[in-house]
């Protein structure tokens, strides 16, 4: 295990919808390290516990690291008023990102589950299909930029405001009766990662998902962050900061 | 450039601060930021006779400088300690500590024989743990059973035994006493408060074990008041921890009674803390002309 922690400067600061926050930080031994699928554990000043945050984007040559968030409570919000030239107190990269298989993988984002898709998919152009589905028109984020990316995208909203009117669950499934990817890879939340898994096995594909605990040190060493996981044919409880927080959905008891 | 060792029931440390149990694991997790051999010990993950999963997530709720947690410790059991995780310590060139904390009195003492012919320095008897349903805090919170359980881990090791208090006690002044008269070594305190947070939006508590044991700095003041109680009412060494983020902090913990400070919570804040609270001490002391370190215990002057 390699991470480092340090103090970096914000480089650029988005809005891309309502309780969205989009902030590029200067990290460029951070960059160098980091797998897509990792996280970062962010100091929200005042409060005691560090905030996971998935990593977004990972720009090499700029040594930039991006991260797309959701503001959700206390720490999310102090995050959310830093500002360009603040610094950042990252510990990162942490945990276990997704695998990169050869051939073509469908990427499946729900919400605020989106943006370490977004990393996932690059450099797969299109043989990546990015399945992103969002409750409503108002809140799609990021993706122009997996268009950017050269991945095919199928836009998917609840309410039908925008794209696909359903589940991006249905939307996997036609992609499955048509093809099988070497990989799918998800983020979002439970009942959706729920279903994912279980249309992967129904259809003999690898998957791979991405889980959210509640968390402390982020390192695994205080071990609050636990999950329910199936080891040797017996459950037992991984830790989502050291084990994932990416893991086989096979391995995941939902 | 201070004196900084110290001596914790005949072994000697090469400074005061511990990372402690069930706040660093076995240290694996923090090597890639600093040598392990900058602590001068660490006392490790709490383990039991056989591996356990502890309590079902979420663990943890961030509290007012602070934070609830209910892990129930999960480990490996002894077995895995002894062959996976030991040979490690044995690397690092710090004092190890083995946290013990069995269900019964029979558990505590197999795992002291297991122990007895290892090259753990201390064993640090947990008798505080209050996430557990058997065994734990249930041992620390009467006076007789936490001496049963002392005497009986006391005749079963020759290895310095530390006792960890739990401060969810009416006097922990008798339960220390009673743990001296039994044969420790040394005390160490204060484990976690027992607290609760509750989601005003779904009426449920935030930790699925309803209640879970407070650290952090939010409990510092009342660790520094036990401390300093327990330390005027025993004889031997007294570990101080609880809420412990600064080297004024362990200043504060020492002139309070404490002989060493163990570090837990603020490690998540700062993985760093351990080292800078090592680094703070050394220029604390020659910033007040204090050649050695071990000379700040119990200087409080109360009125």
């Amino acid at each position: 295990m390699a991470y480092l922690q340090g103090v970096y400067p914000i480089v650029k600061k988005e809005l891309p919808a309502r309780h969205i926050i989009d902030l590029t930080v200067s990290a460029p031994e951070m960059a160098a390290i980091a797998r897509p699928g990792q996280f970062a554990h962010l100091k929200a000043e005042g409060l005691f516990l560090r905030r996971p945050i998935s990593i977004c984007e990972i720009d090499r040559e700029k040594g930039t690291l991006r991260f797309v968030f959701e503001i959700k409570g206390e720490g999310t919000r102090v995050l959310s008023e830093k500002r360009v030239g603040d610094n950042l107190d990252i510990m990162g990269p942490l945990g276990h990102g997704f695998a990169r298989p050869e051939g073509e993988i469908i990427v499946v984002g729900g919400g605020i589950g989106v943006p370490p898709m977004l990393e996932t998919a690059k450099g797969y152009g299109e043989k990546a299909t990015a399945i992103l589905g969002f409750r409503s028109a108002n809140a799609v984020i990021l993706t122009q930029d997996f268009q950017r990316q050269g991945n095919r995208v199928v836009l998917c909203t609840d309410d039908g405001t925008m794209g696909f009117h359903g589940f991006v669950t249905q939307a996997l499934e036609q992609q499955l009766q048509q093809k099988k990817p070497a990989l799918i890879c998800a983020c979002g939340p439970h009942p959706m990662l729920k279903g994912v898994a279980q249309l992967a096995q129904q259809y003999g594909v690898d998957c791979q998902v991405s889980l959210e605990e509640r968390m402390g040190c982020g390192v695994g060493a205080c071990l609050v962050c636990a999950c329910r996981t199936v080891k040797d044919g017996q459950e037992y409880l991984s830790h989502v900061c050291k084990d994932g927080p990416v893991f086989d959905s096979k391995d995941v008891l939902f | 450039m201070a004196d900084l060792r110290v001596k914790i029931a005949g072994v000697e440390l090469k400074n005061p601060v511990i990372p402690a149990s069930g706040a660093y694991g076995f240290g694996r997790e923090y090597e890639c930021l600093y040598p392990l051999s900058e602590l001068g010990g660490i006392s490790c993950k709490g383990m039991t006779l056989r591996p356990q999963n502890g309590n079902p997530p979420p663990r943890v709720a961030e509290t007012p400088a602070g934070m609830l947690n209910s892990v129930g410790l999960q480990n490996g059991g002894i077995d895995h300690f002894i062959k996976e995780e030991l040979p490690y310590l044995e690397q690092q060139d710090t004092v190890i500590i083995a946290n013990v904390a069995g269900h019964t009195i029979e558990d505590c003492v197999e795992i002291a024989q297991k122990l007895e012919p290892t090259k753990v320095d201390i064993i640090e008897l947990n008798i505080s743990c209050p996430n557990v349903k058997q065994g734990g805090a249930a041992f620390g919170t009467s006076c007789s059973a936490a001496e049963e359980i002392t005497r009986a881990v006391r005749q079963n090791t020759t290895k310095p035994l530390m006792v960890k208090l739990s401060p969810n006690v009416t006097s922990i002044t008798d339960i220390a006493k009673a743990v001296e008269a039994a044969g420790a070594d040394a005390v160490s305190l204060i484990n976690t408060l027992l607290g609760m947070r509750i989601d005003i939006n779904t009426r449920r508590p935030i930790l699925k074990n309803n209640v879970g044991g407070l650290s952090g700095p939010a409990v510092f003041p009342v660790a520094v008041r036990m401390v300093w109680q327990v330390a005027n009412a025993v004889n031997i060494p007294v570990v101080g921890m609880g809420g412990i983020a600064t080297a004024e902090d362990a200043v504060e913990m020492m002139m309070a009674g404490a002989s060493a400070v163990q570090i837990g919570a603020a490690i998540f804040a700062d993985p760093w803390t351990p080292v800078k609270v090592v680094r703070g001490l050394n220029d604390w002391c020659d910033q007040h002309g204090i050649a050695k370190v071990a000379d700040l215990t119990g200087t409080v002057q109360p009125w």
